[in-house]
């Protein structure tokens, strides 16, 4: 697999094209980590294999991992447009601008950019509802912890991570009402060393539940060495802490790769920005621990379920932010427009934003 | 913050330096003689990954750390006899050592990636561990920790005042005078590079058996960079890395424990504190009156021929 990517970015260095007989549809895929990194690029990845298992030989797939965000990342994704990809991938928030840069450039290419929020004729966007899944794992942090507090690490603070930071907050707030959360920012997506160092901090200033919106399963097994709890994020991190693992919140992406594959074949893709949640089948609770007591076991299926429905919507109104204001009215749920800025913290978290 | 909390503060970065103590130790010994081996970071992920890989087929972290240790040796073997038989660049091939590593230990480690292993358990000195606050700090930790301490000091010892040290420091500083005196130049480098893979090995088994049980691609997150920074900053003086590794260590805890404590500084800022450390040292030793006491070896880089006389 690493032989194969290599190879693939030497044949793109050396701009070479492959003639095939029959010409299958190429999809190129941008990754932020390592495919091995067992959390957000891993789930890409499998999203990239469910394709190939999908089409088989009616389509051609490259991916290019470890790619940083910024300059890098324009060159990387140009190079897969030069290569004659008609579907490119790009799938970290900071990859946003590099991708509405090479979009202009190669309008016959269909990009999409997961998590942003600029679109163009040939640009789309598409973004998971993790704030759903972050929901349920406040539910189950403020049922479980027995200090009353609970905690984050977050990785940048951009929308899409304070968005999920008030969801676990409002889910552990609503079966918990003494709940506290402390929130540390590791300031990267991915350094398994430093997640571990964060998760310490957290478990020595008292927390005994923790979330994490970094990609590595690291602070779960600090949260097994020291016989505390934790939620696994992207993946299936169960085997990595047995006993501290509560449940992960699973990305499932081939469903919408499938379906935007298929748009190209047809020509019929256009430029969306497309959310996609449990309803989707893109999340899932995977490995819920048989060991947690009975009522927390029945609160997160009741949780999912109205969730899944469509039933609940985490951020229904009146929501207040942590400065006294009206964030969202009485009997309005934000939009995904809305959504997609949300840049204040709910009432009850005492921290601030970083600016 | 009360002092329970100062202790696990202080406790933390002294295991987030043994990392960057191992493999920085290890680089300032290769420097010394001479040669600057940017494979760092490859190094300590081939370490990483085949002192898990070692330890996960046997069950025994020992077993873990011993290959990681000569995984360290073999790639610094290969970075020795290209820079010092075939006279390659020295900069380059460091840093193709690294793409090198980094690459290769992901493919050999794919097979194990989501595997656990039991790594080393912490154990407390006996006596010294119940000093107050010290005894938690620093003498409640695993194995490798306290190697690392002995290691530190027998260096010191090597370096400052053995007949070996001097011979080290001769030939980093002028290698045609040394091989003037009969010392034999590559012999003593070759030595030198191969110290520094070993030790590079250990940082990596430190990563994957201790630090984080478990392998994952990259895991060592460019600490193999933080350790060359910390030559300099050291400025070459093998106790100023020691104090300079747990810096690193309590710099890089501080930022993360203070938004715990929701102290509103930037955590950006924060964690540019280690480099801007590294920064401000450099000028101050980069100085004209400090300048003599900046212990770069003379001759760092620069490949050694004995045909060819200074």
């Amino acid at each position: 697999m690493k032989l194969k990517s290599l190879l693939v970015s030497l044949g793109l260095l050396a701009g070479a094209s492959f003639v095939q007989a029959e010409e299958p549809l190429k999809v190129g895929f941008v990754y932020v980590g390592p495919v091995g990194d067992l959390g957000w690029s891993y789930e890409h990845d499998r999203g990239r294999k469910g394709i190939e298992e999908y089409f088989g030989d009616k389509v051609k797939t490259t991916y290019v991992e470890n790619v940083p965000e910024g300059a890098d990342a324009e060159r990387v994704i140009t190079q897969l447009a030069k290569a004659g990809n008609d579907l490119i991938f790009t799938t970290s928030f900071g990859f946003m601008n590099p991708t509405v840069k090479v979009a202009k450039r190669f309008p016959n290419v269909k990009f999409e950019h997961a998590t942003g929020y600029k679109l163009s004729k040939n640009l789309g966007t598409y973004v998971l509802r993790t704030y759903e899944g972050r929901y349920i794992s406040g539910v189950a942090a403020g049922m479980m912890t027995k200090t009353n507090t609970i905690g984050y690490i977050g990785s940048f603070p951009i929308p899409e991570v304070i968005r999920d930071i008030n969801a676990a907050y409002m889910g552990a707030k609503s079966v918990n009402p003494d709940v506290k959360m402390k929130i540390v920012w590791a300031n990267t997506w991915y350094d398994p060393g430093k997640e571990t160092d964060a998760a310490n901090a957290l478990m020595d200033q008292g927390v005994d539940v923790m979330l994490q919106h970094t990609d590595s399963p690291a602070p779960l097994i600090a949260a097994e060495k020291r016989g505390l709890r934790a939620i696994g994020q992207a993946s299936d991190q169960s085997k990595f802490a047995p006993n501290a693992h509560i449940f992960s919140v699973r990305d499932d992406w081939a469903p919408y790769y499938i379906k935007r594959v298929q748009a190209v074949m047809d020509g019929k893709w256009d430029s969306k920005d497309f959310w996609g949640g449990f309803h989707e089948d893109m999340l899932s609770l995977a490995s819920i621990n048989p060991n947690l007591p009975k009522d927390v076991r029945t609160k997160i299926d009741a949780t999912l379920a109205s969730i899944k429905s469509g039933e609940f919507k985490p951020f229904t109104g009146p929501i207040k932010d942590n400065k006294g204001n009206i964030a969202v009215p009485a009997n309005h749920s934000l939009t995904d427009q809305e959504l997609a800025q949300v840049n204040w913290y709910v009432e009850g978290i005492t921290d601030e934003i970083p600016r | 913050m009360d002092s329970d909390l100062i202790v696990q503060i202080l406790f933390a970065a002294v295991k987030t330096g043994t990392p960057l103590l191992f493999i920085a130790l290890g680089e300032v010994i290769c420097e010394k003689s001479g040669v600057l081996n940017l494979g760092q970071e490859g190094m300590m992920l081939m370490g990483a990954v085949v002192g898990f890989l070692a330890a996960y087929g046997t069950g025994s972290a020992g077993l873990g750390v011993l290959s990681a240790m000569l995984m360290g040796c073999v790639m610094s073997l290969i970075f020795a006899v290209l820079v010092l038989h075939l006279g390659a660049n020295q900069v380059a091939t460091g840093l193709a050592l690294t793409i090198f590593g980094t690459g290769l230990s992901a493919f050999i480690g794919s097979g194990v990636v989501g595997q656990t292993i039991q790594g080393f358990q912490p154990i407390a000195v006996p006596l010294l561990s119940d000093i107050p606050y010290l005894g938690k700090i620093l003498f409640s930790h695993d194995i490798l920790v306290y190697a690392s301490f002995t290691m530190t000091f027998v260096l010191m010892f090597v370096v400052n005042k053995t007949r070996i040290g001097l011979t080290l420091k001769a030939v980093g500083e002028n290698p045609h005078a040394a091989n003037a005196i009969g010392i034999k130049v590559l012999r003593v480098r070759y030595l030198a590079v191969m110290f520094g893979g070993v030790m590079a090995g250990i940082s990596g088994a430190y990563m994957s058996l201790v630090y984080t049980p478990m392998w994952v691609e990259n895991m060592t997150a460019g600490r193999g960079w933080i350790a060359l920074a910390l030559v300099v900053f050291a400025s070459w003086r093998v106790g100023r890395i020691m104090l300079g590794a747990y810096l690193f260590g309590l710099a890089s805890i501080m930022h993360l424990v203070l938004q715990g404590l929701g102290w509103s500084i930037s955590p950006n800022l924060l964690a540019m504190l280690p480099y801007v450390a590294t920064v401000v040292v450099m000028v101050i030793i980069s100085a004209d009156k400090f300048k003599e006491k900046l212990l770069a070896p003379r001759s760092l880089g620069k490949p050694f021929d004995p045909r060819q006389m200074a």
